[in-house]
């Protein structure tokens, strides 16, 4: 690829690490309003359901229904208090026996 | 002390890196068949540690897409990131400038929710060292691997993996969830944010940005308004 290659790496690394890097090295939280700290606080659960919807359904191109039973038995495992590890993995085998037979 | 939270940080990570792996292994070969050598696309893992970006940076490639481009559209990608580094600010034990500044590279959308919703109220940095370290070990060995084998599991394997890291991020969000309205409405008013958006054609790296922020503004003004009364809160959601 050549030393162009190595310049738009170093470009990709720079921008991706500037986003994390700064406000969690130069920010504490003890110096925002109630307000936004409130909304700081609410991100994390905000982010985890963006991420999971809609993607979740597009796992397997073409078949909604895969993402629907890994999204639905995920959900029981936790919902049931299964640990995150016990979700991941209980997942993955529910859908290696829906792929293995359908 | 220091040495079990860094050990309880890498048993927190263990799920990120085995959902990774799957999604590594067919970076590497993906990168393989765009014509990067292994030196490259590790080296792309290692220094950039991005999925999303990586994975769109090599169709681009493909496709010789000016190399400046290539950065601004990664920077797009990766902006959201302000906001989980931000978020994760205010929960993360005091340490030096250095110290955050090296652990900070290791965040991603997963290690961001692993910490986020740790039950701890301040997160020690050995944890966050734990749960940031072995995530981005499966991430750089498995893009090595996928490189030099291709994505040779099973395909009824292969397909059930591609599940792994939504099946974690269910497994962050649902006991969060139990008896939280705040954090169901948070999760849902987000994810039919993202929905629209997502439909409308925005790209994905943008509408997660717009619709965490803006979930979390719409739900912090309803409760700053209504108090923590939940009844009344509930009868105001279906009036809107």
């Amino acid at each position: 690829m050549g030393p162009t290659y190595w310049w738009m790496l170093f470009g990709m690394a720079l921008v991706t690490y500037i986003p994390r890097m700064i406000p969690l090295t130069f920010l504490d939280g003890k110096e925002f309003p109630p307000i936004v700290s409130g909304v700081l606080r609410n991100i994390p659960y905000a982010v985890l359901g963006a991420l999971i919807f809609p993607a979740i359904l597009f796992v397997q191109e073409g078949n909604i229904l895969f993402g629907m039973i890994g999204a639905g038995v995920a959900f029981l495992i936790a919902f049931f208090g299964g640990g995150v590890m016990s979700v991941v993995l209980g997942t993955i085998g529910v859908l290696a026996v829906y792929s293995l037979f359908m | 002390m220091k040495k079990s939270q860094f050990l309880a940080g890498l048993r927190a990570g263990s799920s990120i890196a085995i959902g990774y792996f799957p999604v590594a292994l067919t970076f590497g070969l993906l990168a393989k068949t765009a014509g990067l050598s292994i030196i490259e696309a590790t080296a792309m893992s290692i220094f950039v540690y991005a999925g999303a970006s990586q994975y769109m940076s090599l169709s681009l490639i493909a496709l010789a897409v000016d190399p400046i481009l290539i950065v601004l559209n990664t920077f797009i990608v990766n902006i959201r990131h302000f906001l989980m580094t931000a978020s994760l600010s205010e929960k993360m034990q005091p340490a030096p400038k250095w110290v955050k500044a090296f652990y900070s590279f290791g965040i991603t959308d997963e290690s961001f929710s692993v910490l986020a919703t740790s039950k701890n109220d301040k997160i020690s940095t050995p944890f966050a060292f734990g749960v940031t370290l072995i995530a981005y070990g499966s991430w750089v060995i498995f893009t090595a691997v996928g490189h030099v084998i291709g994505a040779n599991l099973p395909l009824f394997l292969q397909a059930a993996m591609a599940i792994a890291l939504y099946a974690m991020f269910i497994g962050l969000l649902v006991p969060s969830m139990k008896g939280n309205r705040k954090v169901v409405m948070l999760a849902g008013v987000a994810a039919a944010i993202h929905c629209v958006l997502y439909f409308s054609g925005f790209s994905a790296g943008w509408s997660i940005l717009v619709a965490t922020l803006a979930s979390s503004i719409f739900v912090e003004v309803i409760y700053a308004k209504q108090g923590k009364n939940a009844e009344a809160m509930f009868e105001k959601e279906e009036a809107v």
